[in-house]
């Protein structure tokens, strides 16, 4: 059965009204009283941003700055004179003058009755969650001195936990019904597995007929676990396994760490969002048992010359071989999210997917092979850790094609939150940690393979070595300090060209693939970025319908909002400020790396000259660091 | 089912040319109109009580291509079987107001949202569009008026009370679940697909007809100051004539009764489930929007009933409408029925007692749409106007 359109209905959109820069200018402004106060804001403000931006507090439940209106919880509610009932601060637009109470007898009681209605449903234990201390619900129970179950509370279990998907755990008995997810997966991410059913007390968030998270069309994304209130929505969590083998003296466990958790695990130890802690998290890794520590970025630097090379052998078959069939613009495909979106959504476009694996992957596919082989040991014994910032890293790592090392290849997929939970469980407190580097063989990594982790990363490190291979400049001359600022930033969706008015010598490692680069003189290199799959779907409808992206040669998706920085295993809160910051992180420490191309990246050279020696796109890297992708389809059984 | 009309007034279940209001309304400009509804003080049927003047001028001043003239004939408040009625009986009366409300608004279409269960009177409701069609009281250039385009369509309800409710109804309408919308923004300016849309009750449409007839004068001459014309009441319960009365507003409850033929009445619940009840010592209250004011549902109560069970129902109604979306409703609900179960087992302390009176108001405050703002009404005026009554029977074992 096809499901149904998922674009957010009408009351799920968003109510806000765009915001004029200068609404004093054009007389856009209402005056309003807040609690007997005068104060001026924007026409269309809603009251909870008014309040918001005076610092006046309003508890809220089931707003998310990132989400449409939902006015559900009614938590927020205040009193607007003139009207008979409350009102929800969040869903309320000033378009006239309004006198407001925030705090008057009816909200108090009304805020304490609701407060203690949904604490009547929730069944849970603060001391045995995971969002122990950072729960909204709890911090509200706190806010509102809670102290009793004024109305009764919950005994018994009422659902099921949903144990089913490999990245992320639905515990419906601790949902308190604010729809964030709802809304998170039909209006952010236009995947719409997550609906209400049934009604009144039966109420219940599930998905297409109540089927389990695997059997639906979920990508694996987590950004419904980053924005749920509560502990409903969790992260599958491999700690267990992962101590137990760390505990195993037989297991050589090795761990890979991407680059956005680095840009964010502080936040777990009350850092504010936007400083790394590269060199403090690779010794409490060791601290806790890891015995080696290896950097994602080294695979992202791979992929970058498998994906970069790849692209050039695309174009070479479209524009010298006038081969119709090549498929182009190519994607990425490092986003197992995206993967797993277009696989069910466009499947159509399967050939368009980079065949390159992520950077994940390309990682578990050597450190069974390449470095079991240089140190002597047993793959078998190999427990292979991926640090990520991901959920849908877990559901990447297990599928079963992923085996090309002739074992699986990633063992666990691990987030941040779950790695800062090992942290604090090892009595650890990572800031006060000295620093150290990442081990060898694959050693540090360049600044490029960092960048892979914000919106736009990918596709700067792409073209700060595809740009140095076709035209011979210094990415630098190009580029002011090599940065690709057009591709960096938060819009939705990225547009770019860069004309190629002059080519240079083909570089030693791509001499087997093309002649020359004489057919790409004067060809304008096309390309586009889009983050969070909403987008993605704005991108791919337009090259569906033949728009301006059909004409791109590479596009660059990831399905979380914000790129890798903002994934489904990322510390929580999440919201654009955080995310910027985390970002900034990213950027500055790329800045401040000595080594900031891909192909520059010695590892990486050397790997080609003593292991991949067919190079880049050869026939044993095709054998380790390629795939395969599945058309999935919208069709559930 | 037999549609038992008591009593006709000089309004609704009063003679009506088919057409008239349509062939009156060309002659008349949007102006006129609304200021003939304007001086009937004509206030919406459904419940509300919302101006229907007001209602039609916001739309009319929107300024879209696209407006709809929806006809709320879901009725699911339980006791209320008034529209029903009217679009069996007198479906020209209605349609043809839609057709007024069309041309009023420049709406170029108009939906029934009919009732699931009514379904048996969708096909005469068809057949009764085609003949209008036919005699080009809809259609394009409607009895040959340049540019005067208007169609109806009928949509079947799913079933939900809620979707009585005039955002849940254009949800529902748009396929979507069943669930209210935050107001603001309001169907007038945000309505059916993001256009400016006109909701209105069966009866509501009815009254327009005659009123652009005869005039917004001779409509307010009837009923009060403050509730202008008549109404139509559905009786029900223990009474002798129960079925529709059209009656001026402004009648006592006392009045009522008799014409009903009520004897030893306990009580009476005013507006269905989501009314209020009231105990003798309100009968000589008058039925208007500035006293008890109602959508027209009447169930009268003898000494025989245990008003108990009778609270016990309503509340077991609403835990089962609740759209479920938002808090004080969803779970609010549950805790009152829990309570009057409690109360019916005589566990229960007074203070928890009042304790969900209290949650009864916030729920009124602070529910995101009519159904849960009042379905503690009757919870609340059970409890205080049959106090003795429920004490008496269950004692307050735990009394404190
Ligand atoms: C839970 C609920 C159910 C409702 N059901 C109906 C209904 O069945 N028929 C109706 O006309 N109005 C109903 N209403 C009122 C409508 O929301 C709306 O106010 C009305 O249709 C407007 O028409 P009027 O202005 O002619 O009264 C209901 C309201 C609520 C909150
Ligand atoms: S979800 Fe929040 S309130 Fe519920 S048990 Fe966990 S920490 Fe406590
Ligand atoms: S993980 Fe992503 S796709 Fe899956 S339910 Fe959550 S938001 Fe939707
Ligand atoms: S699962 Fe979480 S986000 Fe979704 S409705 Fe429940 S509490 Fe809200
Ligand atoms: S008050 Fe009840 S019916 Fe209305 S939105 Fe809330 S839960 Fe739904």
């Amino acid at each position: 059965m096809e499901i149904k359109g998922t674009r957010a209905p009408v009351s799920q959109q968003s109510l806000q009204v765009e915001k004029p820069e200068h609404p004093e200018h054009i007389g856009g402004s209402v005056s309003i009283e807040i609690n007997d106060r005068k104060y001026s804001v924007p026409f269309g403000t809603t009251i909870l941003e008014a309040c918001q931006m005076n610092q006046i507090h309003i508890p809220t439940l089931c707003h998310h700055p990132d989400l449409c209106v939902a006015g559900v919880c009614r938590i927020c509610v205040v009193e607007v004179e003139g009207m008979r009932t409350l009102q929800a601060s969040c869903a309320y637009p000033i378009t006239n003058p309004l006198k407001i109470k925030t705090t008057s007898d009816s909200v108090r009681k009304a805020r304490k009755n609701i407060m203690d209605l949904m604490l009547s449903e929730h069944y849970g234990e603060c001391y045995a969650c995971f969002r122990n201390q950072n729960c909204e619900l709890q911090k509200l129970a706190k806010e509102y001195g809670s102290d009793g179950f004024n109305f009764g509370h919950v005994t018994k279990s009422r659902y099921d936990v949903d144990h089913s998907s490999y990245s992320v755990i639905r515990d419906m008995d601790k949902c308190i019904l604010c729809k964030r997810c709802v809304r998170t997966c039909i209006d952010l991410q236009e995947v719409g597995v997550l609906e209400a059913i049934d009604r009144g007390k039966d109420t219940h968030i599930g998905t297409f007929f109540d089927k389990p998270l695997s059997d639906v069309i979920c990508i694996n994304c987590g950004q419904c676990i980053n924005r749920c209130p509560t502990a409903a929505l969790r992260a599958n969590d491999p700690r267990d396994e992962i101590w137990e083998a760390i505990d195993n003296p037989n297991k050589h466990v090795v761990i890979q760490t991407a680059p956005s958790p680095r840009a964010a695990i502080g936040e777990e130890f009350g850092n504010a969002p936007g400083k790394s802690f590269t060199g403090e998290m690779n010794t409490a890794l060791r601290k806790i048992g890891f015995n080696k520590v290896f950097d994602t970025n080294f695979t992202a630097d791979l992929t970058i010359m498998e994906e970069g090379t790849e692209l050039i052998l695309r174009l070479y078959k479209a524009l010298v071989v006038k081969d119709e069939t090549v498929a182009l613009p190519q994607f990425t495909s490092c986003s197992p999210g995206w993967v797993k979106y277009l696989e069910h959504f466009y499947p159509e476009f399967i050939d368009n997917l980079s065949s390159a694996k992520s950077p994940q992957q390309m990682f578990g596919a050597l450190i069974k092979t390449y470095y079991a082989e240089l140190n002597n040991i047993n793959p078998e014994d190999i427990v292979s850790v991926a640090l990520m910032p991901c959920s849908a890293k877990k559901f990447e790592c297990n599928r079963p094609e992923m085996n090309s090392s002739g074992y699986k290849d990633v063992d666990y997929g691990l987030t941040t939150r779950e790695l800062a939970q090992m942290i604090k469980e090892a009595g650890i407190h990572l800031p006060e940690m000295e620093q150290s580097h990442f081990d060898d063989p694959f050693g540090e990594a360049s600044g490029a393979g960092l960048i892979f982790g914000a919106t736009g990363g990918v596709m700067e490190a792409a073209l700060r070595s595809v740009v140095e291979f076709v035209t011979g400049h210094k990415a630098e001359d190009l580029f002011s300090n090599a940065n690709v600022i057009p591709v960096r930033g938060f819009e939705g969706v990225k547009y770019f060209e860069i004309p190629l008015t002059e080519v240079g010598p083909v570089p030693g490692i791509l001499k087997p693939l093309v002649p020359n680069w004489d057919w790409l003189k004067g060809v304008t290199l096309k390309i586009a970025v889009a983050h969070g799959t909403a987008n993605a779907k704005k991108v791919m409808d337009n090259i569906k319908a033949g728009g301006k992206f059909s004409e791109c040669h590479f596009v660059e998706f990831m399905a979380c909002p914000g790129g890798c920085i903002g994934g489904g295993g990322q510390p929580i809160p999440t919201n654009a400020e955080v995310r910027k910051q985390r970002a900034n992180a990213i950027y500055t420490e790329d800045e401040s790396l000595p080594l900031r191309k891909s192909h520059e990246n010695e590892h990486v050279v050397n790997l080609y000259e003593t292991f991949l020696t067919d190079g880049p796109c050869g026939h044993k890297s095709h054998k380790l660091l390629h795939t395969h992708y599945i058309k999935r389809g919208k069709y559930i059984s | 089912m037999k549609n038992k009309i008591k009593r006709s007034g000089p309004v609704l279940f009063s003679g009506y040319n088919r057409g008239e209001a349509i062939r009156k309304v060309i002659t008349m400009s949007r102006e006129d109109i609304l200021f003939n509804i304007k001086e009937s003080r004509l206030k919406g049927r459904g419940g509300a009580g919302f101006p229907t003047s007001t209602k039609w001028m916001l739309v009319a001043a929107a300024s879209s291509e696209e407006k709809y003239v929806i006809c709320n004939a879901d009725e699911g408040e339980p006791g209320t079987f008034k529209d029903r009625v009217l679009l069996v009986e007198y479906p020209e009366m209605v349609l043809d107001g839609m057709v007024v409300g069309g041309y009023t608004m420049g709406a170029k279409k108009g939906i029934i949202y009919l009732r699931g269960e009514y379904e048996y009177i969708l096909k005469s409701l068809q057949d009764y569009i085609v003949q209008m069609r036919k005699d080009n009281l809809l259609g394009k250039n409607i009895l040959g008026n340049e540019g005067f385009d208007f169609d109806i369509e009928i949509f079947l309800g799913s079933g939900a009370y809620v979707c009585g409710e005039e955002t849940a109804l254009i949800e529902s309408l748009e396929g979507n679940r069943g669930e209210a919308r935050n107001r603001p923004p309001f169907p007038v300016s945000t309505g059916y697909l993001g256009n400016p849309t006109s909701v209105n009750n069966v009866e509501t449409f009815a009254a327009v007809s005659h009123i652009v007839i005869k005039g917004g004068e001779w409509y307010r001459k009837m009923g009060t100051d403050k509730s202008s014309g008549s109404k139509l009441f559905s009786i029900s319960g223990d009474c002798e004539r129960p079925g529709v009365y059209e009656l001026p507003w402004g009648i006592t409850i006392n009045d009522v009764l008799i014409m009903v033929g009520a004897k030893n009445t306990k009580a009476v619940q005013v507006g269905g489930a989501s009314g209020v009840c009231l105990s003798k010592d309100h009968f000589n209250r008058s039925l208007a929007y500035e006293d008890v004011s109602t959508g027209g549902s009447i169930i009268i109560f003898n000494e025989s009933r245990n008003m108990l069970s009778v609270l016990k129902n309503f509340m077991e109604f609403f835990v089962e409408e609740s759209c479920g979306q938002c808090t004080p409703c969803r779970i609010g609900n549950v805790k009152l029925l829990e309570g009057v179960e409690m109360l019916e087992k005589g566990e229960f302390t007074f203070s928890y007692i009042n304790r969900l009176k209290d949650l009864g108001r916030t729920m009124q405050l602070a529910s995101k749409c009519g159904l849960g703002q009042s379905s503690p009404n009757s919870f609340i005026s059970i409890l205080d106007n049959f106090k003795g009554e429920i004490l008496n029977r269950t004692g307050g074992k735990n009394g404190n």
